[in-house]
């Protein structure tokens, strides 16, 4: 620890720091664009000038940036000295010469951090008389709009998109004071963490384009604590609603996970809430006679009174990875453990116990995101992370570049110097090797990617494993020299492949690794979960219950009175002829979901239950670790959640009703769920008395809103769940973060308030609720088991970050970057079976069959057959090997697909490119 | 005490001989309705939303007298038409809650919104006093004549392009490397 002196008040400062991060960290408020806690300083923009003095005598002393000042042991500095703020509202004015006279007709505005700066640099008026530079805007895509005369020139655009996102459409063209954020090209933004460019960049130039079609201030937007539904990373966002409507999702900073940035699924997927596949009220397929087979629909109490009576008897619940801890746990106790059943397919099951097995075993640690930002050598098994849990490829891109820290520290560089540091280690990367069916978005920062299948894979996997203890050759050997030689090694695969043998294969080089790294306190590996609550279903079915095989095998031979199916499409988890059989054998099916899809149509009662936004729920994500998702709006009457839906009938349990009570009963209950009412918010001191405000003290319109329906003024919903209120009334948490939604500090309106809630830069929320982890190291240390593959199949699904979650896929502005399915081949492969590029073929196995269109790539592993399933074709029907053959050509080629391909195969001319700008 | 009593009875003396004086006067009040009063061009009644020189509607669902209104009163949602001009899908005042403060005409940034010196606002039914835009905007300028927000601000606009607003160059060509 050293001190520092700021404006005569003396403070604790870490000497690795900076002086404008330290006076963060202790709440002064000193004004600064180009500089980002995530992305450290550049000196590019100036505003965070301050005075400093050689020594207490020195009077005069010297005007510096204290974004690129050390904050060094006994420095002496003023914020408000008048030289600096001189200097500072010069700056501000500099800068804003050419400032169109926007801020009305500007997304930004009202969470503008050019605003709050100018603000506090004082000042006002612009007495520059020349004319301002102008510029024209381009297209950027579905997700973001392009204003470039907002532009400061900070560089923190490019700064993140290229160096920090790995993207490469994005650059500072031009020269001197024209320069130009954008790209060569009018197009899409290709990156899949484009959307983070809306909080980094400090103006109105990049914004929310889906925020936008239905804009609102930030100020009246309600909002509150909320967990992203897109993959089982379970980053946390804020989701923001005005009337009625979801608006957008912004980055909710979490210490361990996602930190400052979220991907663009979770962004932009929210879109599903108003898509008009909602299902918004009630219905019955009719069995009178004289209107057999008419759906009708149903008020909300009729609804529950036939739900109560169709379920009364012998009755199969399915539960689902995307519902809540709650539902499932309502569903379960309403049907019995006995007639409680999984929702996910086979493949999923077996791979969650195995990564909960894993993920239990002592000698092994299952990272966080920020400790695999930290891992100095990375082996990614199979997975293709930028498309399954994209926020890990994020952490990965930052991993890799642990080699420069290693080397700015041995340079005795400080970190923050980040244009320093790029320079100095130039193209240098810590290893990062890839082990895939083909090509992936990460192959740009890796040592070497080997394409397999998933047979091979294990293969090598267990040529690493042999390597690491001993002996080996050519790869293998390799990534294991990498693997014994890091610090801090890393272990990333997923359960995509839905192989329980390349899981076991994976583990078996982290406890081979252990075995021979008795220096680590652990090994780090960690599996990536595909749905938010795949984990939380998980960890249930532990406490007992069936597979889904089981299931829908008691269904189709008849052995139930009826099945209660909660969120779940069933059609994506098991063949169509098994789902086939089991609704026909099912006297009655109930579908509790919130879109319609292929299989809830089928229902004969069907209820519609609320979104994340329009409940309360726990998720669990993949490191076992539970969160809780806040509901930010009440949603519309016929709508409820489907533990209410799924309220028990028997009186004795009847207290179960609300979120907190059934997570609490089940902490007290389950085993699993030891620990989990650390959640609930602490129901003592001042909290206990007033509840936290899901609206802004700046919330407008309330006396207007729902006048035109009523002048009379109805009373706030109240919420009868959680310890926040649905309006302005209440206490604020305004430097305690346990309940933070938008995070908004006096004079700091944008994101970037955040930093007043942290207690000290990069650090933790003060007071902040990081989650229950659920999951203890109990299980001894494992020896690499043997790892025998029949799987012989040559066919892999593939995945995308755009279309290829159930519910993010219904958003307009995912869906406009989505593709349909399609069959992905080598081209030895293509030219074997006659395929021609962007053709049609036929894929058929068993009585199934498709006809996709073809793309062929040059990375795939060899012989492979890549399909991607596009919520149009049954996974499970082609799990077992297909055969293929060209259609004939009609030269009717799907231009959307063309189009869309050629984006995809971007990754097939990857080369390893230069760090930095270039 | 001859000084105290001289202070204060005199200028008792004097208040009463004006009042009595102002018995003569002539009246302020007027037989409303029978005869209108004269109303100041900046008194504080009746909300309307102007149109800018060019006639378009001048409000730009900033958001902006929303938020400094004091009882809440207005809501509005922003639209945009294909060619970027930001103006409002709905815009409402409920005026049984208004207190004609004047906060949103001082918030406006393009003089939309205008208090004008209309005050007869009476209705039997409450309801009747929520006013919606089709009620509130009006075919002029209202009491300022020039500003047009969009001549400045520089978002492109139909008619408007990036370079053409007040004191905007044209726009650069980014490919130059000329000064
Ligand atoms: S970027 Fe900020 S300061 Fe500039 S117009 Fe937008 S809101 Fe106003
Ligand atoms: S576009 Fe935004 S982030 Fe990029 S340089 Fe301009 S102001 Fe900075
Ligand atoms: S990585 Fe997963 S949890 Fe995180 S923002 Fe993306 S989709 Fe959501
Ligand atoms: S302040 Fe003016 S421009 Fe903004 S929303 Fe209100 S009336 Fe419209
Ligand atoms: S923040 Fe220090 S120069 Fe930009």
């Amino acid at each position: 620890m050293a001190k520092i002196t700021v404006d005569g008040i003396i403070y604790e400062v870490n000497p690795q720091n900076n002086l404008l991060q330290e006076c963060l960290s202790h709440g002064l408020d000193l004004p600064y664009f180009c500089w980002h806690p995530c992305m450290g300083s550049v000196g590019a923009c100036r505003q965070c000038a301050v005075k400093q003095y050689r020594n207490a005598d020195d009077k005069t002393g010297v005007v510096v940036m204290s974004c690129m000042t050390p904050a060094s042991d006994g420095a002496i500095i003023s914020i408000e000295d008048p030289q600096a703020v001189k200097m500072r509202s010069n700056v501000i004015e500099s800068l804003m010469i050419s400032h169109p006279h926007d801020c009305p007709v500007c997304e930004e505005g009202g969470e503008c951090h050019l605003q709050d700066m100018t603000q506090m640099s004082g000042h006002n008026y612009r007495r520059y008389d020349f004319k301002k530079v102008t510029h024209r805007n381009q297209n950027l895509g579905p997700f973001i709009n392009h204003e470039m005369n907002r532009c400061i020139a900070c560089y923190r655009c490019v700064r993140y998109y290229d160096d920090y996102a790995g993207g490469t459409d994005l650059a500072a063209l031009g020269s001197h004071h024209h320069v130009y954020f954008g790209r060569q090209e009018e197009g899409t933004l290709e990156n899949e963490f484009s959307g983070n460019l809306v909080e980094v960049c400090p103006t109105g130039v990049f914004t929310d384009k889906t925020f936008s079609e239905h804009y609102t201030r930030k100020w009246d937007l309600q909002t509150a604590p909320s967990i992203c539904t897109g993959c089982g990373a379970g980053c946390n966002t804020t989701p923001g609603e005005r009337y009625g409507t979801l608006r957008r999702i912004v980055n909710r900073y979490h210490h361990d996970l996602n930190g400052y940035f979220l991907c663009d699924r979770g962004r932009f997927g929210y879109g599903y809430n108003s898509s008009d596949r909602r299902i918004t009220e009630a219905s019955i397929v009719s069995v009178h006679d004289d209107e057999k087979g008419v759906r009708k629909t149903l008020t909300t109490h009729d609804a529950q009174r036939q739900f109560d009576a169709m379920t009364a008897g012998d009755v199969v619940g399915i539960g689902s990875p995307r519902a809540s801890l709650e539902s499932n746990l309502a569903l379960r106790a309403r049907v019995g453990v006995k007639n409680f059943y999984a929702g996910f397919s086979a493949e999923q099951q077996q791979c969650s116990q195995a990564v909960i097995a894993i993920n239990r075993e002592q000698g092994l640690h299952c990272p966080d995101i920020r400790t695999l930002e930290q891992a100095d050598c990375v082996l990614v098994v199979n997975e293709d992370l930028t498309n399954t849990s994209p926020r890990f490829a994020l952490a990965l891109r930052q991993a890799v570049r642990n080699r420069a820290s290693q080397l700015a520290a041995d340079a005795r560089i400080p970190l923050w110097q980040d244009a320093a540091v790029r320079e100095l280690a130039q193209n240098e990367l810590s290893p990062l090797f890839i082990l895939s069916p083909q090509g992936t978005r990460l192959d740009d920062v890796a040592t070497d990617t080997f394409l397999g299948t998933t047979a091979s894979q294990i293969g090598l996997l267990g040529e690493i494993a042999a390597a690491i203890a001993g002996s080996g050759s050519g790869l293998a050997q390799q990534i294991a020299t990498a693997l014994l030689n890091a610090k801090h090694p890393s272990i990333v695969s997923g359960i995509s492949a839905g192989s329980v043998e390349l899981i076991q294969a994976t583990a078996n080089v982290a406890r081979a690794l252990r075995q021979r790294r008795p220096d680590l306190a652990a090994v780090d590996i960690c599996f990536a979960l595909p749905e938010d609550n795949t984990m939380g279903l998980a960890l249930l079915m532990e406490e007992g219950g069936g597979t889904l095989e089981q299931a829908l095998q008691r269904l189709a031979s008849g052995n139930a009175d009826a099945a209660i199916v909660l969120e779940n499409d069933l059609t994506l988890r098991a063949t169509p002829d098994a789902i086939d059989a089991a609704i026909s054998g099912t006297p009655t099916l109930v579908v509790i979901d919130q879109i319609h899809n292929a299989f809830n149509v089928r229902a004969r009662l069907l209820l519609p239950c609320t979104s994340f936004a329009e409940q309360n729920g726990t998720l669990v994500n993949y490191e076992g670790r539970a969160q809780s998702s806040h509901q930010v709006f009440p949603a519309d009457a016929a709508l409820r959640p489907g533990y209410e839906w799924l309220t028990p009938i028997d009186p004795l349990s009847s207290a179960l009703t609300t979120s907190e009570t059934i997570l609490y009963h089940s902490a007290q209950t389950l085993p699993a769920f030891a620990g989990a009412e650390k959640l609930l918010p602490a129901r003592t001191g001042i909290a206990a008395l007033m509840k936290s405000p899901r609206q802004s003290h700046r919330y407008s319109g309330r006396t207007a809103m729902s006048a035109n329906l009523n002048v009379h003024e109805k009373k706030q919903t109240t919420d009868r769940e959680s310890a926040m209120s649905f309006s302005m009334e209440g206490l604020p948490l305004q430097k305690d973060a346990s309940l933070l939604s938008a995070a908004w500090a006096p004079a700091w309106n944008s994101n970037q308030a955040i930093s007043k809630f942290q207690d000290e830069i990069n650090g933790e929320l003060k007071q902040g609720c990081k989650g229950a982890h659920l999951l203890q190291r109990s299980l001894p240390p494992q020896s690499p088991v043997s790892v025998s593959t029949n799987n012989t199949s040559n066919v892999y699904f593939i995945d995308h970050i755009f279309g290829g979650d159930e519910l993010s896929a219904m958003a307009p502005a995912i869906a406009a970057r989505s593709v349909g399915a399609y069959l992905c081949v080598g081209e030895a492969e293509a030219k074997r079976l006659g395929l021609q590029q962007h053709g049609r073929a036929q894929i058929s196995s068993g009585s199934y069959s498709a006809e996709l269109p073809v793309l062929i790539r040059q990375r795939i592993a060899p012989g492979a057959i890549g399909i991607y399933c596009g919520g149009e074709i049954n996974r499970h029907a082609f799990a077992n090997g297909v055969s293929i053959s060209a259609v004939a050509e009609d030269g009717n080629v799907l231009a959307r697909s063309h189009q869309m391909f050629d984006e995809l195969v971007i990754n097939d001319s990857v080369n390893h490119r230069a760090m930095g700008r270039g | 005490m001859i000084q105290l009593i001289k202070d204060t009875l005199i200028s008792q003396v004097v208040t009463l001989w004006r009042v009595f004086v102002h018995a003569f006067d002539k009246t302020d009040t007027v037989e409303y309705p029978d005869v209108q009063p004269q109303m100041a061009a900046r008194w504080r009644g009746r909300i309307i939303l102007s149109r800018d020189p060019d006639g378009e509607e001048r409000c730009v669902a900033c958001n902006l007298c929303a938020v400094a209104c004091p009882v809440d009163c207005i809501a509005l949602q922003k639209a945009e038409d294909e060619e970027g001009r930001w103006y409002p899908e709905f815009f409402r005042i409920n005026f049984s809650r208004c207190i004609m403060c004047g906060f949103c005409e001082e918030a406006c940034p393009t003089n939309a919104i205008q208090l004008t010196p209309d005050f007869e606002m009476a209705e039997y039914v409450r309801q009747d006093m929520v006013w919606e835009k089709e009620d509130l905007l009006i075919n002029g300028t209202g009491k300022y004549h020039d500003y047009n927000f969009y001549r400045i601000a520089g978002k492109k606009i139909g008619g408007k392009d990036k370079g053409e607003a007040r004191n905007e160059a044209p726009p650069v060509d980014v490919r130059s490397l000329l000064p």
